[in-house]
């Protein structure tokens, strides 16, 4: 099929950019978003143009490096996909897509449509972690830990960081992103000695990060490719006030 | 900064005050509309007159008042404190954006919804609350109260009142669907027995209060 | 030269114990007078840089992606092993080590692979206390499922996402070094050579792929945990990124480079559906628990059903070939990768594929859904099901998947000893960037095993011993070695971007892809390896003549990214078909049709090469030079491999 795509184009962070037309032909219906993309900087390069830079690693959907805006959404029209598993099956012959990257302020561009996530990588250090040091560690199951519990822990830690939420947020805020990883380990009884402060850093390190606040649209978890849920938010807010209230940190 | 002042300026904090003074707001339409289903009464206004003397003169009514405007003003702030932090978190904005497809209308309208409720609730200060608090209205006859009923009676054969006033109970009732169950959200209060109950009761709550508020205008438009 | 394995003396099961004794400790307060480079931060790179961060190292983390938690370790689906035992069903550290070694059909070291049994267990411990949702019973206690070339039920797992699980724990721990300023993160930052000071690995020279800035790194060691090599091949399941340029250019400095022609490949991934394909998804080897993989018996109705003449349904049961049933009764379709690999092929070359293209067998899901309900199925595997239908729009709870083997390890790869110290002082490498456990031929879920073994377990305690004998001294990042490294770098980037040829890069990585495919992939015989030889050097010559690469250093630039890359494959593709074609046996997932048994196995010769070939760089285009590491095997016999 023959597609006409509209890609945002930008040479550096510096650099203003802007919406660039290209006709891509002869698309196979079975391709992948990406290679579609593939096919385009092939012939940009035949051409002797720059390809368009865009970030993308495992193409199986669980690097969460792929990161494109398409038609007005994040990882495009298919619900719990990302990019490098939509598929062109999903597009008309004819059809006009606009890609574009990540808008946010905390995800300045790098270059066309790469986008600086490591506000993401601060967030994670302030607090994402159970400190344990390697070695000197309890028997695996001398902590019993109930499969419902430990499978809801496992639905919010498969959270594969790519940023969508952000993106879909209409004020880019970053609560489904915190609240999966804050949940997770609040859950588990290894994460519990932590739990206050955990929550108390990871939620100071996003708002000085410069993302929004969360207004309940649900628009994060409904275009998240794995499926995490708004209930990670709530929990992150619970775990909030209990911390602020009875922690010692001043 | 203390640890409170920290809190409650945090995006979390922040929400979190946005959602109980929300909650308290609503208890305080439940109150209003209570009181003012004594338009309905056939009696000439009576009962409704003195139930607005009794608010506008009673202690514990005009202590609560100022908690009430607090709530307002709270609300208000952090709301656009918080609007101008969500503006600042996207400096560019999509060229193509569908987000109806993920929320909504409501859920991503809250600030436009909420300065309709403002500006009508200036106009609503402004036609009976100034004049039944601050003096200006005529006394009942022979009792020594005032007579807001007439006031009310004359102002909704306006159309432009009329209007104004079912639009604006329209966009509360859509700022109520999406306030209601989100404040409880905000709060943490999240649970896979209640949530759903809370979130039907929620809409149950919006439509029913807006529309017995909205029924007053055109009650007195259409039948007095 | 002479490869010293340094294999600790004494009983197989004291050597790792006795050797943490016998190393030299760096003592607590001059740990922090040390600084070590770790390229790569996938599980063996993140668990490697976080431990060395908690014990006092300074450290420098490298990673080419835009997070660590992006290295591809996060794709690996089905499970870890460890010889837990929790499932009381016979199951040992000896065991676990014993298969290992016979599923790597006897080429890997026994001390190296009975360590990786003795840590495996400490390794599930490590991981639960890191907050690794693993999955559980309901009693709360760990679950464990079966995997290929094993009889009982080691491997742990957390739903189709185990590496993701795992990786994450170990990005957690490494994060906690960074916020603690022990582990300063690079990421987006490719290294492109490694500096060495008086024989000694002292630095790198690195990228930074934003601003296209070339930078020197110095530091008392070097640890490289850049993964394998599988995209030599073009598709392969790796990610598009993962390359062999910081492995390569090791091997270029002197680093010997051990049996690269050990390739695995995975027999259920989804077939290519065409020219465009840019990368192999794999289909999880736990599908084959519930899974059966067939074929149907005749090539008559195989060509039916590829002409669509006939539905699958049409076939009855006694017209279809489970052949791994038949022919392995006692491991049925659990058989290690190799051998199911080999086997999809053989029905194929048959003519008895399915699919389109005839590449392809089925892996058929009909009984188990019927056995245990699909709610059952989908719990187990659902994300994999759900992966299989977005990419190929069938739904496998109604009809078979469509199954084809893919590449997707190396077990080759930069040798290393006992320390996993390269032959290059101060330079290690871990996880699948080092040759050392899997032999020919890896186990399902051991992949992860070994490099979180190497991470956290055993490269913590053998680096100290080297550093413990180095002095504190730092070395400039404007010694002339640096200078020399950085000006390297430039200049082969500067000819990259000069040659303004015709063709892509994408072009000439396809067209090696092809050859290596063809000529050195399941199958490989002298004839085709020769050949591919003289394919590749005169690919090799084409691309420095011919290859696009637009753009300037000083940006961000994919293409030239990619011809730096490609130029690598490029070379280490010829030293793959090298190794190939001095091999005269097959063993594990070096097959050459030469050398076979009648019932088409493998036929190993013990005789002539029962030892590790690492090679030696002698210039492009010059044939490298051969170093033998003998394997002995004091504890397991050597035996034909059997399965049935």
């Amino acid at each position: 099929m023959d597609l006409t795509l509209k890609v945002w184009r930008q040479k550096d962070k510096n650099s203003p950019g802007q919406m660039v037309t290209y006709p891509v032909k002869g698309i196979s219906p079975d391709m992948s978003f990406l290679e579609m993309m593939d096919v385009l900087n092939e012939d940009l390069l035949r051409k002797g143009e720059d390809p368009i830079a865009f970030d993308h690693d495992c193409r199986e959907g669980i690097c969460g490096m792929c990161s494109l805006y398409i038609n007005g959404r994040p990882h495009g029209p298919e619900r719990g996909t990302t990019t490098c598993q939509l598929h062109m099956r999903h597009f008309k012959d004819g059809d006009t897509i606009t890609i574009e990257p990540w808008r946010a302020a905390a995800f300045p561009v790098h270059k066309d449509l790469v986008v600086d996530r490591s506000a993401f990588e601060r967030i994670q250090q302030a607090g994402g972690y159970i400190s344990v040091n390697t070695g000197g560690v309890p028997d695996a199951n001398a902590i019993p830990i109930p499969k419902s519990i430990a499978d809801k822990a496992f639905d919010a830690a498969t959270c594969i960081g790519c940023g969508a939420c952000v993106a879909a947020c209409k004020n880019a805020s970053a609560m489904l992103f915190v609240s999966a990883k804050v949940s997770q380990l609040a859950m588990l009884p290894q994460g519990k000695a932590e739990r206050k402060t955990r929550v108390e850093n990871m939620v100071a390190q996003m708002d000085i990060e410069g993302f929004g606040a969360c207004s309940n649209t649900g628009a994060c978890a409904a275009e998240c490719p794995v499926g995490i849920s708004m209930e990670n938010i709530n929990m992150l807010r619970s775990e909030y006030l209990y911390a602020k209230a009875t922690s010692e940190n001043i | 900064m203390n640890w409170f002042t920290k809190t409650f300026s945090s995006t979390v904090g922040r929400k979190i005050v946005m959602s109980v003074t929300g909650l308290f707001l609503c208890s305080f339409l439940v109150v209003h509309l209570i009181g003012n289903l004594q338009l309905f009464r056939n009696d000439g206004g009576e009962a409704f007159n003195i139930y607005s003397d009794f608010m506008a003169h009673n202690g514990i009514i005009r202590f609560m008042e100022i908690i009430l405007v607090l709530g307002f003003l709270f609300h208000i702030y952090d709301a656009l404190v918080l609007t101008r932090r969500n503006k600042a978190a996207r400096p560019v904005s999509y060229a193509n954006s569908h987000p109806e497809e993920n929320s909504t209308w409501a859920s991503r309208n809250m600030g436009l919804l909420g300065t309709v409720i403002l500006v009508f609730l200036i106009v609503h200060l402004w036609n009976f609350f100034v004049p039944a608090r601050f003096g200006g209205l005529e006394a009942v006859p022979d009792k020594d109260y005032d007579n807001l009923y007439s006031e009310i009676v004359l102002a909704f054969k306006n159309p432009i009142y009329v209007a104004i006033y079912v639009i604006s109970m329209i966009a509360l009732a859509y700022h109520l669907i999406h306030g209601f169950q989100s404040a409880f959200q905000t709060l943490g209060l999240d649970h896979k027995k209640y949530t759903p109950f809370i979130q039907k009761f929620g809409v149950a709550f919006s439509i029913l209060i807006c529309l017995g508020f909205a029924s007053i205008p055109l009650y007195f438009f259409f039948f007095v | 030269m002479i490869l010293d394995s340094k294999i600790p003396e004494g009983a197989l099961a004291e050597k790792w114990d006795k050797h943490k004794f016998n190393v030299k400790l760096v003592n607590p307060a001059n740990k922090r007078k040390y600084d070590i480079i770790v390229v790569g931060t996938g599980l063996a790179g993140a668990s490697a840089a976080a431990s060395f961060g908690e014990l006092g190292y300074n450290v420098k983390a490298f990673c080419f992606q835009d997070s660590p938690r992006r290295a591809h370790s996060i794709a690996a689906q089905g499970g870890i092993n460890a010889a837990k035992n929790y499932q009381n069903d016979g199951d040992s550290i000896f065991r676990l080590f014993y298969d290992t070694i016979k599923g790597g059909d006897y080429r890997a070291r026994e001390a190296n692979v009975y360590r990786l049994a003795q840590v495996s267990v400490d390794i599930i411990d490590q991981c639960v206390a890191q907050g690794v949702p693993f999955a559980r019973e309901y009693g709360g206690l760990l679950a464990n499922r079966s995997f290929g070339g094993a009889q009982v039920s080691r491997t742990f797992y957390a739903r189709g996402q185990t590496g993701q699980q795992l990786l994450l724990g170990a990005y957690s721990a490494l994060n906690r070094q960074i916020a603690y300023g022990k582990v300063k993160m690079y990421p987006r930052t490719e290294m492109l050579d490694l500096v060495m000071v008086d024989g000694k690995a002292r630095g790198i020279v690195v990228r930074n792929l934003i601003t296209g800035k070339i930078e020197s790194h110095s530091a008392h060691a070097v640890v490289l945990a850049t993964g394998g090599y599988g995209n030599v091949f073009y598709l392969s399941t790796n990610a598009m990124g993962s390359n062999a340029t910081a492995a390569w250019r090791a091997y270029k400095k002197g680093a010997l480079f051990a049996n690269p022609c050990y390739t695995q490949i995975h027999p259920t991934c989804i077939p290519v559906s065409g020219d465009y394909q840019s990368k192999l998804t794999l289909m999880s080897e736990s599908l084959r628990n519930d899974g059966r993989v067939w074929v149907p018996k005749t090539k008559e109705t195989a060509e039916k059903l590829r002409r669509g003449e006939i539905k699958i349904n049409d076939i009855a049961e006694q017209d279809r070939d489970y052949y791994l049933e038949r022919k392995y009764p006692a491991f049925g379709n659990l058989v290690p990768r190799d051998v199911a690999s080999r086997n999809a092929k053989l029905v194929c070359d048959e003519g008895r594929g399915v699919g389109a293209s005839g590449l392809a067998v089925f892996l058929d899901f009909a009984d188990a859904i019927r056995r245990e309900g699909q709610p059952a199925i989908a719990a187990k595997y659902g994300n994999l099901f759900d992966m299989y239908e977005k990419i190929t729009d069938e739904n496998p709870y109604e009809q078979p998947m469509r199954i084809y083997p893919a590449v997707h390890y190396t077990m080759g790869g930069l040798w290393v000893d006992y320390n996993l110290m390269t032959n290059i002082p101060g330079l290690y490498a871990a996880g699948e960037a080092n040759f050392s456990d899997h032999g020919a031929n890896r186990l399902g879920a051991s992949a992860l095993m070994q490099g979180l073994a190497d991470g956290y377990f055993v490269l913590p305690y053998t680096i100290g011993d080297y550093l413990a004998k180095m002095p504190y001294d730092k070395v400039a990042v404007d010694h002339p070695a640096f200078k020399e490294a950085e000006q390297n770098v430039i200049d082969i980037n500067n000819r990259l971007l000069s040659i303004q040829g015709n063709r892509t890069v994408d072009d000439f990585h396809k067209a090696l892809g092809h050859i290596m495919w063809e000529y050195c992939g399941m199958a490989r015989n002298a004839e085709g390896l020769q050949f591919a030889k003289q394919e590749i050097r005169k690919l090799r010559d084409e691309f420095w003549r011919d290859v696009k690469v637009v753009g300037v250093n000083e940006e961000l630039n994919i293409t030239l990214e990619k011809a730096n890359r490609v130029a690598d494959f490029l070379e280490l593709g010829e030293l793959m078909v090298e190794d190939a074609l001095h091999r005269n046996e097959s063993c594990g997932g070096h097959f050459r049709e030469e050398y076979q048994t009648p019932e088409n196995e493998a036929l190993r010769d013990d005789e002539n090469f029962a030892y590790v070939a690492a090679w030696e760089f002698t210039g492009v285009g010059n044939d490298p030079v051969l170093h033998k590491e003998e394997l002995k095997f004091e504890n397991v016999k050597l035996t034909q491999r059997s399965y049935k």
